[in-house]
């Protein structure tokens, strides 16, 4: 069966805080409705705690890493991946192997961990 | 403050900063380890003015801190956290200066890791490694307390979130981190002595806690000429201090800056340190490097006029290859002018994007010229928002004089 990624946009909200458990309760329902079919997902933590990573020519180039998420327009939101890792410096090493990164540019996001 | 106040502050201030940094690796967390110094601190400086001095005030702040530490994990509900970090926290010895100055080297790391924006590394940098509070931190990046305080959390909340770690980086990574170290370090003094001649609200010295900072890294990785260079600069920088503003508190241009005044004691430092720095990288100079050479050439100089120019010029050129940047295009037409005189300097400035220093040095050198008109027309043109108070009143004197150079030149 084919399968989809459902990308959410949204205002940059912080699903963490305790004010949003309204908000999460919703997503929690779709999540409960929709077992069967959801294969994967996670809820981000706001921008504010987004770096971008972008490595210059080629493979092995130098890797330019900076705050905040990835905000041109030119390019346009082509895959992700979910990746496993020790701190934000391991995960970077690995976003910067992605060929997106000196394709465009890869945005790693702390996922939340819900208790 | 009195006196005796203020040297208390300030030792309980620099405590404070070794605390911290093994704090930070022992509950985890940097606000709550922030927090327990921050207490400690104010309970010291309660306590003490009352009660003298105790014996040994490292280990009345560190035992302080550690017993407020486990206090605010208890209260955030900190399982994991708090069941390593008592253990350690319970120990009664004091960490040894060698696990100190590898939790502050971890800090520094942690602090100015690429992840962060440039301005909140520096912040976190004065804040964490200087123990500055956020209003001081204010007056040396000329910014407001609450712009201070607002980045200050965000920063603290992205390492937590974002997993920045608290760990000197391998080998493989260390030149690009130590190169972020180093922009900090320059960036945080550059940003303070730029606030020289602004109106100064606290009693605190930016340009010296980003030199202490500098020293801290330096003394920390002896045997890296980056951090080295940097820290030779910045003393270069700081041996000027006493003859770069007149009693008016007015700038002094280096041609007419007093020499004697000139920190003999930080130039030697620096020239040794420079040097020792250049003898570890061999051929190719970084741009702290050849900053450093530059001024060194100025601090070794008999007078302005003896002045060896065209090395200069040789080492703009050189940073410029390295770094290209503005205010070092600019210097380097300065340069020119020294060295092949006021036309050839304007025709190196004709290559370069004006701003108001652009416009303030072309007025300079057009009058040397003799080109009075245009040199008053370039300086009012220089004279924007951005330009200080005490550097607009320079430049005022100066169309002054041109002014009345040219009416004299028209008799």
């Amino acid at each position: 069966m084919p399968q989809y990624a459902a990308l959410t946009y949204t205002r940059d909200v912080d699903w963490s805080a305790p004010e949003q458990s309204q908000d999460m309760t919703e997503y929690m329902k779709f999540g409960q409705e929709h077992a069967a079919a959801i294969r994967g997902g996670a809820a981000l933590y706001p921008t504010s705690t987004a770096t971008t990573v972008r490595v210059t020519g080629a493979r092995g180039g130098d890797v330019l890493t900076s705050d905040g998420p990835y905000a041109e327009t030119k390019e346009a939101l082509t895959g992700f991946y979910l990746i496993e890792a020790a701190d934000l410096d391991e995960a970077l090493r690995i976003a910067s192997e992605i060929p997106a990164a000196w394709d465009g540019a890869v945005e790693v996001r702390p996922v939340i961990e819900f208790e | 403050m009195s006196g005796a106040e203020s040297t208390l502050a300030e030792t309980v201030r620099l405590e404070g900063t070794r605390i911290l940094a093994t704090l930070v690796r022992t509950v985890g967390s940097l606000q709550i380890a922030e927090d327990a110094v921050q207490e400690a601190a104010l309970r010291a400086l309660r306590d003490w003015p009352h009660n003298g001095l105790p014996d040994e005030p490292r280990a009345w702040l560190t035992v302080t801190a550690r017993r407020v530490a486990i206090d605010l994990l208890r209260r955030e509900g900190a399982r994991a956290q708090k069941e390593r970090a008592s253990v350690e926290l319970a120990v009664p010895d004091l960490p040894p200066d060698s696990v100190v100055a590898d939790d502050q080297l971890r800090l520094i790391f942690t602090c100015c890791h690429p992840a962060l924006g440039l301005e909140a590394q520096v912040t976190l940098a004065l804040r964490t490694l200087c123990g500055l509070a956020p209003a001081q931190i204010a007056a040396v990046l000329l910014t407001s307390e609450a712009a201070v305080a607002k980045r200050l959390t965000r920063t603290r909340k992205k390492i937590l979130r974002a997993g920045i770690p608290y760990r000197v980086p391998g080998d493989e990574d260390l030149p690009a981190r130590l190169a972020a170290v180093c922009a900090v370090l320059h960036a945080s003094y550059t940003i303070a002595h730029s606030a020289y001649g602004g109106d100064r609200l606290t009693d605190v010295d930016g340009a010296r806690e980003s030199l202490r900072l500098a020293r801290i890294v330096h003394d920390l990785m002896p045997d890296e000429p980056s951090p080295m260079a940097v820290l030779a600069l910045l003393l270069l920088s700081e041996s000027r201090r006493a003859a770069r503003l007149d009693d008016a508190g007015d700038p002094v241009p280096l041609s007419e800056q007093d020499r004697s005044l000139w920190d003999a004691g930080a130039i030697d430092e620096a020239l040794q340190l420079l040097n020792e720095s250049l003898r570890r990288t061999g051929t190719v100079a970084d741009s702290y490097q050849l900053q450093a050479a530059i001024a060194a050439e100025h601090a070794q100089a008999a007078s302005y006029q003896e002045t060896d120019w065209a090395e200069i010029v040789r080492l703009y050129d050189l940073l410029l290859s390295v770094q290209p940047n503005p205010p070092a295009a600019l210097a380097r037409a300065v340069a020119v002018a020294e060295c092949d005189g006021a036309a050839a300097g304007l025709r190196a400035l004709d290559q370069l994007a004006p701003d108001q220093r652009w416009h303030a040095v072309r007025g300079e050198l057009l009058a040397r010229e003799g080109r009075y008109d245009e040199a008053v027309a370039a300086t009012l043109v220089s004279l924007t928002d951005s330009v200080t108070a005490p550097e607009r009143r320079h430049r005022g004197r100066r169309i002054t004089e041109w002014s009345a150079q040219r009416r004299s030149g028209a008799t």
